[in-house]
């Protein structure tokens, strides 16, 4: 289990606990945080899942594979860095206290 | 307790309920579905969850918790035997229940074939709900004979999660070429060596004549050429028809599914339609989208005119389907098209679909940034240069300059 912060872009946050083997995304959608809309439901085909990771967690987080990447490039204002679609990452205890920010809206 | 009651907890319903509450309508609300499980995702039935790949409740749109702390009256397990447009009321057998406003987002049925061509033999299957794929999933063992009735999406999914199952996969079309209906020659040929290669035969324009039971659970397909194929299962993708019967028996225009205007109210304006079920004015017809994409933002915008906003629905319809490894992205219609650009860059392919000059639609496989790049593209209502498109030197994000 990972304790989680969602940051919308107007700052609020939501603190919530997601299991193992669920995604980043689910995590959002399981407790009603908004700013994640998933449209696709998680089958990276429609990069409505966006955020930016927090600079410190950046390193930390398994790398992004050339399809997410890609999906990414064409994302609303994407980060060369932060920039990830939260349907591809997979919580585990090593994501304990990830922080992600909402962009101002997805695509 | 009237309010808005929303009938049909499929995507669309339940898009419609969560922005009804995200646009802060804090008045009564019910969702009304059929099958005994909350609102869930379709789209991976035919793929990962047939696959067993992904557990039923990753399946749910939301946590059942969600509709309790919003407020949102989810019954299931319930069929709306009738509605009385000018009682505002529906009925449920004895029950009934009284609405300001109603949405239906019945969704749609499959369509079967019928009995007299075996369409009622067991071990024939079609693909739309849960209980439909539960019901078909312990049919897939290796080594046994699968029949794909109908080469469209549906059909050619179910057929990849066979062949990566290893079954022996024969999909029978019956016109002359796959996906004849929703894609370009290109795409069809893309699609059909992708199956050949991980040994799937498919029959092109070949009519099923129809199917017969043999000794238990063995079935054969007979075709119309006289060949008949073995099999010890059927899955039919044969295309789905709205779910309009309730709408129709109360009175309501139906048209191409329950026929809505613009911002999706039908023609009682205490009633408005959304998804698979509903079709609406766009481009000088009366369109009906079969997808994800228009669940969504059909029902969405259908919220906000439910609450007065007045818009109208003009989507860029988008759509996805995953085979093998191998994902296809589609944004836009390809309807209509007089010319198809071909790009391709690797392992990247898309198709570029063109009408009168106007850039119409893009088939992207495994190729994310065409697909991104061409929904932008008919958001902005733009066209790109064919030559250059057609280059895979220039590079896609130029195509926006």
């Amino acid at each position: 289990m990972a304790r989680i912060t969602y940051v919308e872009f107007n700052g609020t946050e939501h603190v919530v606990d997601v299991a193992n083997g669920m995604t980043v995304m689910e995590g959002a959608r399981d407790n009603g945080i908004p700013g994640i809309e998933a449209d696709c439901g998680g089958a990276c085909a429609c990069s409505t899942c966006h955020v930016y990771v927090d600079s410190a967690w950046v390193e930390k987080l398994p790398a992004r594979d050339a399809m997410e990447e890609d999906m990414l490039d064409f994302a609303y204002e994407p980060d060369a860095e932060r920039s990830r679609l939260t349907c591809q990452i997979k919580v585990s205890d090593d994501l304990d206290g990830l922080k992600v920010f909402m962009p101002e809206k997805q695509i | 307790m009237a309010g808005i009651v929303v009938v049909g907890a499929g995507q669309a319903g339940a898009a419609l309920v969560a922005k009804l509450r995200a646009l802060g309508h804090d008045g009564p609300l019910t969702l009304i579905g059929a099958e005994p499980v909350p609102p869930y995702q379709r789209p991976p039935l035919s793929k990962a969850y047939l696959l067993g790949e992904m557990d039923m409740e990753r399946l749910f749109l939301r946590p059942e918790s969600y509709y309790t702390e919003q407020g949102i009256t989810l019954i299931t397990d319930a069929a709306v035997t009738a509605l009385d447009p000018a009682r505002r009321q529906i009925r449920m057998g004895d029950q009934t229940l009284d609405y300001e406003q109603l949405a239906l987002t019945t969704g749609a049925i499959p369509r079967r074939l019928p009995a007299a061509m075996g369409g009622d033999l067991a071990g024939v299957h079609t693909v739309r709900t849960l209980a439909d794929v539960d019901r078909m999933a312990p049919e897939f063992v290796a080594g046994r004979r699968m029949v794909v009735i109908g080469g469209g999406y549906i059909g050619l999914e179910a057929a990849a999660v066979g062949a990566k199952r290893g079954l022996a996969v024969t999909v029978i079309e019956a016109a002359p070429r796959i996906l004849q209906r929703v894609a370009a020659a290109e795409t069809s040929d893309y699609m059909r060596q992708l199956h050949a290669g991980q040994g799937v035969t498919l029959l092109e324009g070949t009519p099923l004549e129809r199917l017969e039971g043999r000794d238990g659970r063995d079935i054969a397909a007979h075709l119309a050429d006289g060949r008949v194929i073995a099999a010890d299962f059927v899955v039919c993708g044969i295309g789905i028809t709205p779910d309009d019967a309730l709408a129709q028996a109360a009175g309501l225009t139906i048209d191409n599914g329950i026929a809505t205007n613009a911002q999706g109210r039908t023609s009682d304006p205490h009633v408005w339609a959304a998804g698979d079920c509903a079709s609406f004015p766009w481009r000088g017809e009366q369109m009906r989208l079969e997808s994800v994409q228009n669940a969504i933002d059909q029902a969405e915008c259908v919220a906000a005119n439910m609450l007065g906003a007045d818009q109208p629905y003009d989507p860029v319809p988008w759509f996805w389907s995953d085979q093998y490894d191998m994902k296809l992205q589609i944004a836009g219609l390809g309807t209509g098209h007089d010319r198809v650009i071909v790009r391709e860059s690797g392992s990247a392919r898309s198709h570029w679909y063109f009408g009168g000059g106007t850039f119409l639609a893009v088939d992207a496989m495994n190729d994310p940034r065409a697909f991104m790049l061409g929904k932008r593209l008919l958001t902005q209502r733009r066209s790109p240069d064919p030559a250059r498109l057609a280059d895979p030197a220039v590079d896609l994000k130029d195509l926006l300059r």
